[in-house]
């Protein structure tokens, strides 16, 4: 990969992601282009993404996107004569996301014939969306916990059961312990929530502790896309069921592997 | 034609046309979008006229468009599969019928529809136009997997 460029196009705010990114392309000898920030590009001044596209797509290898409206990855690769990678649009998918999870589930434990339960803002979240659309080409029991409101959106369960994937959703943490191998906790924003009250209510009674924990089966893993904020308490850090470092630092392996897929 | 209320042979709702595209069996009550689909408005040429509710040997109530002096497109009367799947196309030729045929479901729509969700990259300014996979469980957006299972015409452009 000497010498190849990956533009990284940011149009939303990113760490994890970007910082992955960037750290896959430098360990497989390439490097990386950047906008900086989204305030000094030219989207900023009015320019279309389809433009951007077009332009980044001649001084780049490959394009890694992340934009806040649905669909976008898809309209970059249409304008773009390179290959993009997804790294989330809007509240729809999170694919590179998706393929770290399954190889961490995967480092535990066969991922057929599981039960994965999916907790938090299921409706806008699009590690949640990518993960159950993944999880469905298996043999997997999908467990759902979420605020009201924020149910999994009705099209994309409707998919999920039409692929043969059994869906049983709960009321509360303590109702799905003892039956899942794998809690995936995902963050609730508070702009969600009408005031920060409410929101609290809602947060406290899906955080993860150590108490939860102790009704776990002993093999489950708890894995979580970050940053958390009060979802997961930190006193679980320590605790053998905590995957979710391991699994960001499977970032790095696994987006090289897409690079190199990408950029052969 | 007979009138729909008292049964009676009144004579053409609408007059024949000499050369254009008669539009007939179409869902009762879905000219006006069968119209709109077609991109038909105020400021267009065509001749129009439009018949609805008018009673139908097999259909009990159908609806008719006719067009004068404009023959439809395939890809034009596919659309029209859309929310009339049983509508029949006659191509007219100096009042004679020369031409007969079904719509089919078209496999993609492009530029029809727009998508319910305003988080769509297919909303905003893009040089793009929406564009739709149809499948059995409705209508897919190929931007972002929005699916319409209902209410088609009220998202039609």
């Amino acid at each position: 990969m000497n010498g190849r460029i990956l533009a990284t196009l940011f149009f939303e705010p990113s760490t994890r992601t970007r910082m992955s990114f960037e750290s896959a392309i430098a360990r497989l000898g390439g490097t990386t282009l950047s906008v900086g920030s989204v305030d000094a590009c030219s989207m900023a001044k009015g320019e279309t993404l389809a433009d951007t596209i077009r332009v980044v797509s001649g001084y780049a290898d490959a394009i890694v996107i992340r934009h806040p409206k649905e669909g976008a990855a898809r309209l970059a690769a249409e304008f773009s004569s390179v290959p993009v990678i997804n790294a989330g649009d809007g509240a729809g998918q999170h694919p590179s996301q998706t393929l770290l999870d399954l190889y961490t589930i995967r480092q535990s434990m066969p991922i057929e014939g599981t039960d994965i339960a999916l907790i938090g803002d299921l409706r806008y979240g699009r590690t949640a969306h990518s993960l159950a659309s993944a999880l469905s080409l298996y043999n997997v029991r999908l467990h759902t916990l979420s605020p009201a409101g924020l149910e999994l959106p009705e099209t994309l369960a409707a998919e999920l059961r039409q692929a043969g994937m059994e869906i049983v959703s709960h009321d509360t943490i303590e109702d799905l312990i003892g039956d899942v191998d794998v809690l995936y906790v995902t963050r609730v924003q508070r702009e969600r929530f009408p005031d920060s009250a409410s929101y609290f209510n809602v947060s406290s009674s899906y955080r993860i502790t150590p108490e939860i924990l102790s009704g776990a089966r002993e093999h489950l893993i708890v894995l979580h896309p970050l940053p958390r904020v009060d979802e997961i308490d930190p006193r679980v850090d320590e605790s053998p069921h905590a995957r979710y470092f391991e699994q960001s630092r499977n970032g790095i392996p696994v987006r090289m592997a897409m690079l190199m897929e990408v950029l052969k | 034609m007979k009138n729909p209320e008292s049964g009676e042979n009144e004579g053409l709702l609408v007059r024949r046309i000499k050369n254009g595209t008669v539009i007939d069996h179409i869902a009762p009550g879905e000219a006006l979008n069968v119209v709109k689909i077609l991109g038909i408005t105020g400021t267009t040429q065509e001749a129009l006229s439009i018949a609805t509710n008018v009673q139908s040997g097999n259909m009990g109530r159908k609806d008719i468009v006719k067009l004068t002096n404009r023959e439809l497109s395939k890809e034009e009367v596919n659309r029209i599969a859309l929310i009339s799947p049983n509508a029949t196309i006659n191509i007219v030729r100096n009042f004679k019928v020369v031409e007969k045929k079904g719509v089919e479901i078209p496999r993609l729509i492009e530029g029809i529809v727009r998508c319910p969700n305003p988080g769509c990259i297919s909303n905003t300014s893009e040089p793009i136009r929406s564009r739709f996979e149809v499948l059995p469980k409705g209508l897919h957006c190929c931007y972002c997997d929005w699916v319409i299972t209902r209410d088609l015409t009220s998202h039609i452009i």
